[in-house]
């Protein structure tokens, strides 16, 4: 992975950066010895590594500011990091940048019940906020699977989802008010409790932003009262097709489950030998499709689900009887990662959109490019969404790695090619940056690009990120000019 | 030079030629005001332009696939041809879009892209979201005249900036929607209103954040004072010779029978109450989204206010203390406000309100001028003005994509 050159005057500046950023952030909060900095120098995506310059931690929004500001006068590049849980090298450091560390942005500053909102700061687990409102029977409804971790500023960056988003959208949907800090120091507020602020969509557009157009320094998120019930069905198909067809018709007849989660056969396998969890060893494909709601609703539902995949050919169906039951159908997807991580020295994660019913199709596909590159994959889905997620297992010690990364892009491009996209929630970041031209023409990304330089015309946050090709803003500006007459003068006029 | 009375009409067949008209347009800073159906015109501030590009021939749903809930049309499709091809199947647009002709005066249908553009939701946004939270993917014309696209066709996607939400809203300011992706959902099997009688606007707010705080998954709840409720259609709503509060439910038939139980029980004590069924459900609700049949004085100046739900009393009787009727939709979050002044929709003169009506949101939430005259929208802020450093982003944004400024051209504000 190529990153963009480090710049020599910048580099030169350490010691002089190193004296203006303590004045802005005393004591530790700034640091600079090398043992100490390796610790930030990569996130959730371990292959790349980088030491920066310098991790600057501050903890109050005008030191944000003046830390931006400095940087932006220094030239200096600025990489935001909330958690580091990326998994797509989102927060990579660069060698001639710093890491803006939110981790100490951590406090919730507001639970409103009366209006479901709740007023955070960016360093806040995804977590957090659910168990912060658990006690009156709230919750935050976008779950990444890292939220144990994760941050609340790093999922806004992402637009980050999880298991329950078909029903209750990302995050993108469950935001109703931002501040944020420009490089230029300037701090703008968007929205707040209320819905819909007039003007530009600010807030949806820093929203999976990568953290390229701004640092996020509070958070209001909506917050939901909890369902009164959640049940769940563990269905056994005896092929993908079925299994995806039953997907197709429990959607199509008008159910929007809380959660719809397919794992082939290589994924109950290695899920089942880690945590037996009772999956059928002899399906295809597994469902875990969830019911939730109003205790009447979800038993009316739960029937409604059962009738449609027997139609389909499940060859086992259990439905939750006991909290205890729907949690032990959840426990083997929750491991499928690690349960991977067990069979195998090294896996990558890959995160694909498709249309949901390109799916079989993309399963048969995926079994033959895993021949092609003699490296096995497992295949953890949310169905729902068409959100996929291969893990493809290698040996990096074994010198696998450059093959495993061959083998996702090919994933990704085949994800392409049936309609879907690159990433539904890891992010493009520095890991499929350079695929960004399967899915986008150059003036599709000249136009992402100028929107960046309406927020830093520089080009000094977190760049090497998202974008394959770095263009100077006054280049993206030129415009080809036209003269001369209107074109199709037979044009429809009246 | 002769001076153009009025501005040239031109309607390119396909996105090519929208291409073509806004590369040569640009080239020689010729300004353009984009048309879907014109429905909406009269919503923003005035603009005036040397050409008028309509988009109604960029007409027709060209995938549609119920499973999947997904569906693309070009951007001047009617938004009718898309409700009753998605009704065919029982589904919906999930964010209610108002149809707003009589607010408007007229009977123009609205266009998919000219929903989306102003970003309008009805009274389930508190549940299903706005137009933004439907809108997935897009192709486009900046102002430069050139062919973009953003987002796709699957819900879940972090493949680059999500301009969608940018366009959203944007009223046509920074570029022509050509075709557009949305979600759709499943419609409700069954639909239950639950009325409450005689609160005053206090106790309304408190009981609206009740429903809206339990988990009986409500899908709109609305709050009429008495001169209001007399208005509306519905005969359980107009007799009632009170206040009326109204929260609905949707979803599978014994669900929605055992939650309007459930509702009746948490609001008990509170007053007499009622039900409404599909039908008359039907009518209030679009009463309420469409608001001209609520709203008295047909010359009245009307806003949008958008607050903190539990703010939204003291906002309305604030905005409210010259006269002037309103009403509460969003559990209380959303306010209707019809102001009086005179018989000229506020041209002859004086603010329509605006002062008033900004001064009484305390300095949260935004207010947006819905209906006034030519003059008014012209001499007032129509959308809420905003904080310097904001308002200079939201230039530069606007630059970004329409370096001349040739689309739309102070639609929403001076700049942008």
């Amino acid at each position: 992975m190529l990153m963009p050159k480090p710049e020599g005057e910048i580099l030169a500046q350490r010691l002089g950066l190193l004296d203006d950023l303590r004045a802005i952030v005393p004591g530790e909060g700034v640091i600079a010895d090398l043992t100490a900095l390796r610790a930030y120098e990569s996130d959730g995506l371990s292959a790349y590594r980088q030491v920066p310059m310098a991790v600057v931690l501050p903890d109050r929004v005008d030191q944000v500011a003046a830390i931006m500001q400095l940087c932006d006068r220094r030239r200096i590049k600025v990489v935001p990091r909330g958690a580091g849980t990326s998994l797509s090298g989102g927060a990579l450091p660069l060698e001639d940048g710093i890491i803006l560390g939110l981790g100490k942005f951590n406090k919730i500053l507001e639970i409103d019940y009366e209006n479901r909102a709740v007023r955070v700061q960016p360093g806040v687990t995804n977590l957090g906020i659910s168990q912060a409102v658990d006690g009156e029977g709230f919750y935050y409804a976008p779950d990444p699977s890292s939220q144990i971790a994760c941050s609340i500023g790093g999922n806004v960056a992402e637009n980050a989802g999880g298991v329950h988003c078909l029903k209750y959208g990302v995050t993108t949907n469950n935001l109703l008010g931002l501040e944020m800090v420009l490089l230029s120091g300037e701090i703008i507020r968007l929205g707040g409790k209320h819905l819909d602020s007039g003007g530009y969509d600010i807030m949806g557009l820093l929203t999976g932003s990568e953290g390229l157009l701004g640092v996020v320094t509070e958070i209001t998120v909506r917050i939901l009262k909890k369902p009164e019930t959640a049940r769940a069905l563990l269905i056994g198909f005896p092929s993908s097709e079925q299994a995806g067809d039953c997907v197709g018709k429990v959607i199509g007849g008008g159910i929007i489950p809380g959660g719809m989660e397919m794992m082939d056969r290589a994924a109950i396998h290695a899920s089942e030998e880690f945590c037996h969890a009772g999956y059928p060893l002899e399906a295809e494909a597994l469902l875990i499709v969830e019911l939730d709601g109003p205790a009447r609703e979800v038993d009316h539902l739960i029937e409604q689900v059962g009738a449609i995949a027997t139609a389909c050919g499940s060859t086992s169906l259990r439905i939750s009887e006991t909290e205890a039951e729907r949690t032990a159908f959840w426990a083997g997807r929750k491991a499928a990662f690690p349960a991977i991580g067990r069979i195998s020295p090294d896996y990558m994660c890959m995160d694909g959109t498709i249309p949901r019913n390109r799916l079989p199709e993309v399963l048969k596909r995926m079994r033959e490019l895993s021949e092609h590159h003699g490296l096995r994959v497992a295949n953890v889905f949310h169905a729902g969404d068409g959100n996929l997620h291969p893990l493809i297992l290698f040996d990096a010690n074994a010198g696998e790695l450059e093959t495993a990364e061959e083998f996702g892009a090919d994933i990704l491009r085949l994800c392409v090619e049936v309609g879907g996209v690159l990433t539904g929630e890891h992010g493009v970041g520095v890991e499929k940056r350079d695929l960004m031209g399967e899915v986008f023409t150059e003036e599709d990304l000249a136009q992402q690009q100028r929107v960046k330089c309406a927020f830093d015309p520089n080009g000094r946050l977190n760049p090497g990120k998202v974008f394959p090709v770095l263009h100077r803003c006054a280049e993206l500006g030129q415009m080809v000019v036209h003269q001369g007459q209107m074109p199709f003068p037979d044009l429809p006029r009246f | 030079m002769p001076i153009d009375p009025k501005p040239e009409d031109l309607q390119p067949s396909d996105a090519a030629q929208v291409a073509d008209v806004l590369a040569w347009a640009a080239a020689g800073k010729k300004t353009v005001e984009l048309v879907g159906a014109g429905s909406k015109s009269a919503l923003g501030r005035p603009v005036e332009t040397d050409y008028r590009l309509h988009l109604s021939a960029l007409e027709g749903v060209n995938l549609y696939e119920p499973e999947e809930l997904v569906l693309r049309a070009g951007a001047g499709t009617p938004l009718g041809q898309i409700q009753a091809m998605l009704a065919q199947q029982n589904q919906q647009l999930a964010f209610e879009p108002p149809d707003f002709g009589e607010l408007y005066g007229h009977a123009r249908e609205q266009t998919i892209g000219g929903v989306l553009a102003a970003n309008l939701a009805g009274p389930r946004r508190i549940k299903a979201g706005a137009a933004r939270d439907h809108f997935l993917g897009l192709e486009a014309v900046s102002g430069r005249g050139a062919a973009f696209k953003s987002g796709g066709r699957v819900v879940k996607n972090v493949t680059g900036y999500d301009l969608c939400k940018l366009m959203a809203g944007s009223f046509g300011t920074l570029a022509a929607l050509t075709e557009v992706t949305v979600k759709v959902l499943p419609a409700p099997e069954k639909i239950r209103t639950v009325l409450l009688f005689g609160q005053d606007d206090r106790a309304a707010i408190a009981a609206m954040s009740q429903a809206a705080c339990s988990p009986h998954e409500v899908s709109a709840l609305t709050h009429l004072p008495k001169a209001i409720a007399a208005r509306s259609a519905v005969g359980y709503v107009n007799g009632a010779g009170r206040a009326v509060t109204a929260v609905r439910v949707e979803g599978p038939a014994p669900s929605v029978v055992h939650r309007a139980e459930a509702l009746r029980r948490l609001w008990g004590g509170k007053g007499n109450m009622e039900e409404l069924h599909a039908h008359n459900s039907n009518t209030l609700w679009r009463e309420v989204g469409n608001v001209a049949s609520l709203l008295p004085d047909a010359d009245a100046v009307i806003w949008k206010l958008s607050v903190t739900p539990s703010m939204g009393s003291e906002v309305m009787a604030a905005a409210l203390v010259t006269g002037g009727a309103g009403y509460y939709d969003w559990a209380g979050g959303l306010l209707w406000l019809a102001l009086p002044v005179g018989n000229d929709s506020g041209d002859g003169g004086g603010d329509g309100g605006a002062g008033l009506v900004r001064a009484s949101l305390g300095g949260d939430g935004h207010a947006t001028l819905m209906r006034g005259g030519v003059e008014l929208r012209r001499r007032v802020d129509v959308f809420q003005p905003t904080a310097a450093p904001l308002a200079a982003l939201s230039a530069r944004i606007k630059a970004s994509f329409d370096p001349h400024g040739i689309l739309n051209p102070g639609r929403m504000h001076g700049t942008y």
